[in-house]
């Protein structure tokens, strides 16, 4: 009886040990078998903390989740004076059209699109849109303006982590995929009563 | 004769971008398109140079590709894609069916591999192997992919192939599941397989190596694996490297039992 | 020399099913390359299909139809065996011919 309470722990510990050697073999393979070419360098191939966390089918429990969202809600630049206006909505159209940039093609990694229309539909006219991430056609109609409604997007635009740390959608603010100016841009293409968004 | 202009006149329209577009705004589903594309899919022509390839003495050996045994017997290509990927005593390493025919024409042909690894899709040697790649997967076409898992290694590839899966990295945090984790989602309007699914792995799996109308492109998985991680921000991912195996390996072996339509034909 | 096109053809009661696969870049002399420069038009231009000797099929090809044409069409007649033989001229004067047997 004695000796078989002793083996389950080990066991058990084989197990948990077999697991992290595994993990730490493909952190390892996620770097020799890449290669840096122009802007995408090798440093990509390296996690983050919630990029490390949000890597299994699972996601991590509620604490981590929290401790990780205060951490990236710490990251976010809010506009000086709480002003969130100034953008343009066709400007932020384009945007939210682009898909391109921060590719091993790009040249530059600057100049990126925002990538919106690949999971979510805005527009209704733009039939071809993504359905990764929930529409967000009529916005701002259905919204409102409120400031925490405008701060809470602005938010989740600079870095969706903040509001769920495991959340499919890049950190366009924090991971400099979007400028600030752009960021409005897409705010006006959002909230402006004039975009097609809202119409 | 009046049949005949219809068929050329469709053909030509369809693919025209305005008129893809006036399709997707019907019901975003490109079924009748491709169903019209599979009787002429393109791939063909790719099939006929690889099989003319297959059997060219070429290389600084001056062989043939006669002798090459990607698993199941020396010379044998039926069958063969759909087995593949697996572990080869001989190289005491598991290869997918590019790396197995890239080991072939090292050893039999003297092409040295570094000239493919190092080389650019639809180019050179790496090129040449693609049309191999269209010769070979043709002669599993229809038949049920049947990955034999049982080996220690392709077991361990299998496991960090899932690991890679859920790997998020790169600019943007993406990993293959970021796309490739739920029933019908699309990016704009293509549909993209579950590939936390059995049907979903097979489907990813079972119709790459493929004809892209839209650049009128032959693509290997190694391309199309290629073009995820540039679409998923992370830095380049090497010709046949680690990844690309465990990946493969993990969509075959999760696929198992499931029919390949190969070549497929995209949009 | 321009690729070898993929022909395939079977009689079924009286009647010959041709399908062609033709290899051509099928360049509509509209697009830009990446630097810009316009990248000249090359497409094919002339289509012929023989049954035997004897011509079964003429087209006119234009640079709307897309890179590696896919063609079928239909014959009265044909047999077993039979040749059939298809051809076609581009704008730049390059030219192919291949031929099948009925099956």
């Amino acid at each position: 009886m004695k000796k078989t309470l002793m083996f389950a722990p080990l066991a058990l510990c084989a197990s948990v040990s077999l697991a992290a050697d595994l993990d730490a073999k493909v952190a390892e393979m996620m770097k020799t078998s890449f290669k840096a070419n122009g802007i995408a360098s090798i440093e990509r191939q390296v996690q983050d903390e919630v990029q490390k966390a949000c890597s299994s089918p699972t996601q991590p429990d509620a604490a981590t989740m929290k401790r990780l969202e205060e951490a990236q809600m710490a990251t976010i630049q809010w506009p000086a004076n709480g002003d969130y206006t100034g953008g343009d909505w066709k400007e932020g159209a384009k945007i939210a059209i682009s898909g391109r940039g921060l590719t091993w093609t790009d040249p530059t990694p600057d100049n990126n699109g925002g990538g919106c229309y690949n999971c979510h539909a805005m527009d209704p006219k733009e039939v071809s849109a993504g359905t990764i991430g929930p529409s967000l056609v009529g916005y701002g109609k259905l919204r409102g303006n409120s400031e925490p409604m405008v701060k809470y997007t602005w938010g989740k635009l600079w870095n969706s982590k903040a509001y769920n740390a495991c959340s499919d959608m890049p950190r366009n603010g924090f991971g400099k995929i979007l400028t600030e100016t752009q960021i409005r841009h897409v705010m006006a293409y959002l909230f402006d009563p004039e975009s097609p968004v809202n119409k | 004769m009046k049949k005949t202009i219809m068929a050329v006149a469709i053909g030509a329209v369809a693919l025209t971008a305005p008129n893809m577009q006036a399709m997707a705004s019907e019901d975003l589903n490109f079924d009748a398109y491709r169903q019209m594309l599979a009787d002429g899919n393109p791939a063909e022509l790719f099939e006929m140079e690889g099989e003319e390839l297959w059997r060219t003495a070429r290389g600084p050996k001056n062989a043939t590709l006669e002798q090459c045994d990607l698993g199941v017997g020396a010379g044998v290509v039926d069958g063969a894609a759909a087995q593949l990927p697996r572990f080869f005593a001989d190289t005491g390493k598991v290869q997918d069916l590019e790396s197995r025919l890239m080991h072939c024409m090292e050893t039999l042909q003297g092409i040295p591999s570094a000239e493919i690894i190092n080389g650019k899709f639809r180019q050179g040697e790496r090129g040449k192997l693609a049309s191999l790649v269209a010769y070979v997967v043709t002669h599993s076409n229809g038949k049920k992919v049947q990955v034999d898992l049982s080996h220690p290694k392709m077991k361990e590839m299998y496991d960090m192939g899932e690991k890679v899966f859920y790997y998020r990295t790169g600019a943007m945090d993406f990993s293959c599941a970021s796309c490739h984790s739920q029933d019908g989602k699309r990016i704009r309007a293509t549909q993209l397989p579950n590939i936390t699914t059995s049907k979903g792995a097979a489907e990813g799996w079972g119709s790459w190596p493929a004809y892209r109308v839209s650049n009128s492109q032959f693509w290997t998985m190694q391309h199309r694996l290629w073009d995820c991680f540039r679409q998923q921000r992370t830095a380049e991912p090497v010709f046949a490297s680690d990844v690309t195996i465990a990946l493969s390996v993990f969509m075959a072996g999760k696929g198992n039992g499931y029919e390949a339509v190969w070549p497929g034909v995209k949009r | 020399m321009a690729n070898p096109m993929r022909i395939r053809a079977a009689a079924k009661d009286g009647v010959t099913e041709v399908r062609v696969l033709m290899s051509h870049v099928m360049e509509t002399g509209q697009r830009k390359d990446s630097s810009g420069a316009v990248i000249p038009a090359h497409f094919i231009t002339e289509l012929t299909a023989k049954h035997n000797d004897k011509v079964v099929l003429s087209a006119q090809f234009g640079p709307s139809v897309s890179t590696n044409p896919y063609l079928a069409f239909k014959f009265n007649g044909g047999a077993k065996g039979d040749k059939v033989v298809v051809s076609w001229v581009d704008n730049k004067g390059d030219s192919r011919t291949d031929e099948v047997q009925v099956a």
